[in-house]
């Protein structure tokens, strides 16, 4: 059996991986995919927690932490491609200056 | 000896499935040149073995045989990775249909074992899931390719894919319903038995339309004819596998005919009763399984021959605004049904 | 013990995507590296007696949100990530910023391993409260799923209404009429 600390220290690494994905990385496509890697981490700590009780409420929590991140991720992308149609670049850094 | 027997019997079972599925798709090459022939008022490949029986084999070893390309600007990674996809979730996703009853192999076994590679308690969904990544190995070829008509091949087809996998995961809520449960071997547990004693309890006669669409939807999602504008021969040069040779081309076609199997085999079980059937023991039900799968696989052979091809605009009007609504339809007119008649 | 290693195994899988994906310059192979990393944990989410969860993972995250990044990299043709001309001398483009940022997220996992394993009632095993059965029914979740929480339910569905519309008006060309 694994304890469940295990468990919160990978959805920890991975919330960390995610974190630093979102600063440091200079391209809207891979900041957007770093979002779902954090996204993922909560999914996995809320299915462990959701184990180690005996309760389904988990499952059902990450159940609509997947939808709102689809729907997350289809806005966001949305705005990805219309900000490239414009500025043709996927650097955040392109994008600092208010004016359209 | 009977702990090692049980392991053994099973590694057996799934070599045999696994190499079945590599002959399948040999045969069905075969089985399609020659029933394109006939149906075109001529004999097919008739001179390699006797009618043209050994055709396969000559195919195999030219395909073996040819030089492996690479285009220059093609990604080195993604090029080989693509085929690989398209085989790995082909084969995947039979692991999970059940093929046959619990048979103990004529008292060999003290427990019976379930014929079929796995059995989860969610297969509906993971043949589901598996065949949504089917379509990875479609558009990574497209885009690794390098080459215009590749790229407008791999993309038409992931959007043609995930369009109908609407109409294919409504149609096969419809029947979980029905069934109550999501694990296959269930639901073909549930159509067991008949009704006034000659019309087999298959769910095709419950839900007609509902099997209309998953097979149109299946069909879709394999990309055969009708929709296989993807590798249109006359429109697109060959698609996504234009400029794939020898091994990693033959995995591409390899990849369609196990999908198209896995298809038939998830609607056999799905539809028609799985390895039900009248004159038969249990035990040997996998025989009425595999005349299930083959005359369903007549019948994707038979409309790639008959019917014209679908232009890729009317595909997606069709997919999007006739055939999802209408599984839409199925499906809130089965949850009535089910509701009223159970409550 | 299998299971710890299959938990190991896929630990190490998943996290090693996750790095490779912050690390990678090509976006096309960031987006397969997180189809990986996806893989992984829906597989340590059947190791965890969630076997819908698991397979909603790989159904939505891999095979639907995925295909969507994989459309935008090749629809957008995405470059890989240099710096622009103008951006070279930005006082943020110096290397040692991006180590020093990589230093404080790994500062980040030390303190939370470190509360983690100080927690002491959180060293039990998974399984250790009750067994798996109950929960790794599907019946038993659509069930909770559609008379305790309709509401969220109704409200998930209206958001992706809204957000399919979103993305639709958002992503349209310019001056089109359509």
């Amino acid at each position: 059996m694994i304890p469940l600390s295990y468990y919160l220290i990978v959805s920890a690494v991975l919330f960390a991986i995610g974190t630093a994905g979102v600063f440091l990385r200079r391209n809207l496509i891979t900041i957007l995919l770093s979002i779902e890697i954090m996204l993922n981490a909560v999914n996995l700590s809320f299915v462990a927690f959701g184990r180690y009780a005996g309760d389904v409420d988990g499952q059902i929590i990450t159940f609509f932490v997947m939808t709102v991140a689809a729907a997350e991720a289809a806005v966001g992308l949305a705005l990805v491609i219309a900000l490239f149609r414009h500025r043709e670049s996927l650097n955040p850094d392109a994008f600092t200056s208010l004016k359209w | 000896m009977e702990t090692y027997l049980r392991p053994a019997v099973i590694g057996v079972m799934i070599f045999v499935v696994f190499n079945a599925l590599i002959m399948a798709s040999a045969i069905l090459v075969l089985a399609e040149r020659k029933i394109m022939g006939f149906m075109q008022q001529r004999y097919g490949p008739y001179l390699v073995g006797p009618h043209g029986m050994l055709q396969p084999i000559a195919d195999i070893l030219k395909l073996l045989f040819k030089e492996e390309l690479r285009p220059k600007g093609a990604d080195k990674w993604l090029f080989t990775l693509a085929p690989v996809l398209s085989i790995l979730t082909a084969f995947v996703a039979f692991a999970t249909v059940p093929f046959g009853a619990e048979t103990t192999f004529f008292g060999l076994l003290d427990e019976p074992i379930k014929l079929g590679v796995a059995d989860v308690n969610v297969a509906v969904l993971v043949v589901f899931a598996v065949t949504s990544m089917g379509v990875y190995g479609i558009v990574l070829a497209g885009w690794a390719s390098n080459s215009k008509y590749s790229l407008f091949g791999g993309l038409r087809a992931a959007a043609q894919m995930i369009s109908y996998e609407l109409a294919y995961a409504t149609s096969l809520a419809a029947v979980i319903m029905l069934a109550g449960s999501l694990s296959l071997r269930e639901v073909v547990d549930s159509q067991a038995g008949t009704w006034l004693g000659f019309i087999p309890k298959w769910y095709v006669f419950l839900q007609p339309i509902g099997f209309i669409i998953y097979v149109i939807a299946g069909v879709a999602e394999t990309n055969r004819a009708p929709f296989d504008f993807p590798e249109a021969e006359q429109e697109l040069v060959a698609g996504y596998n234009t400029e794939y040779s020898s091994v990693r081309f033959a995995l591409f076609p390899q990849a369609e005919y196990i999908n198209m199997v896995t298809m038939s085999a998830v609607a056999t079980d799905l539809y028609l009763g799985g390895w039900h059937g009248p004159f038969l023991p249990a035990s040997l039900g996998w025989i009425w399984f595999l005349l299930k799968v083959g005359v369903i696989l007549f019948a994707y052979i038979w409309m790639r021959w008959t019917v014209p091809r679908y232009r890729y605009d009317q595909l997606m009007q069709f997919g999007w605004k006739w055939l999802f609504p209408a599984s839409v339809l199925n499906l809130i007119v089965t949850a009535a049904l089910v509701l009223y008649l159970d409550a | 013990m299998p299971e710890t290693f299959v938990f190991y195994a896929l630990s190490a899988l998943a996290i090693g995507a996750s790095l490779l994906v912050i690390g990678q310059r090509n976006p096309m192979y960031s987006v397969l590296l997180l189809i990986a990393s996806f893989g992984a944990l829906s597989a340590l989410y059947i190791q965890l007696d969630a076997p819908f969860v698991a397979v909603a993972q790989i159904i939505i995250y891999a095979g639907a949100i995925m295909v969507l990044f994989l459309f935008v990299v090749m629809l957008l043709n995405a470059p890989r990530e240099d710096a622009a001309e103008w951006d070279r001398a930005h006082p943020l483009r110096h290397p040692n910023i991006g180590r020093f940022g990589a230093l404080l997220a790994g500062l980040l996992v030390v303190q939370l391993a470190w509360a983690l394993a100080k927690a002491t009632e959180l060293e039990a095993p998974v399984g250790a409260r009750a067994d798996g059965a109950s929960i790794a029914s599907v019946a038993e979740m659509g069930r909770i799923l559609f008379t305790r929480h309709t509401f969220a339910f109704e409200a998930t569905s209206v958001l992706i209404l809204v957000a399919m519309v979103g993305a639709v008006v958002l992503a349209r060309r310019e001056g089109s009429n359509q």
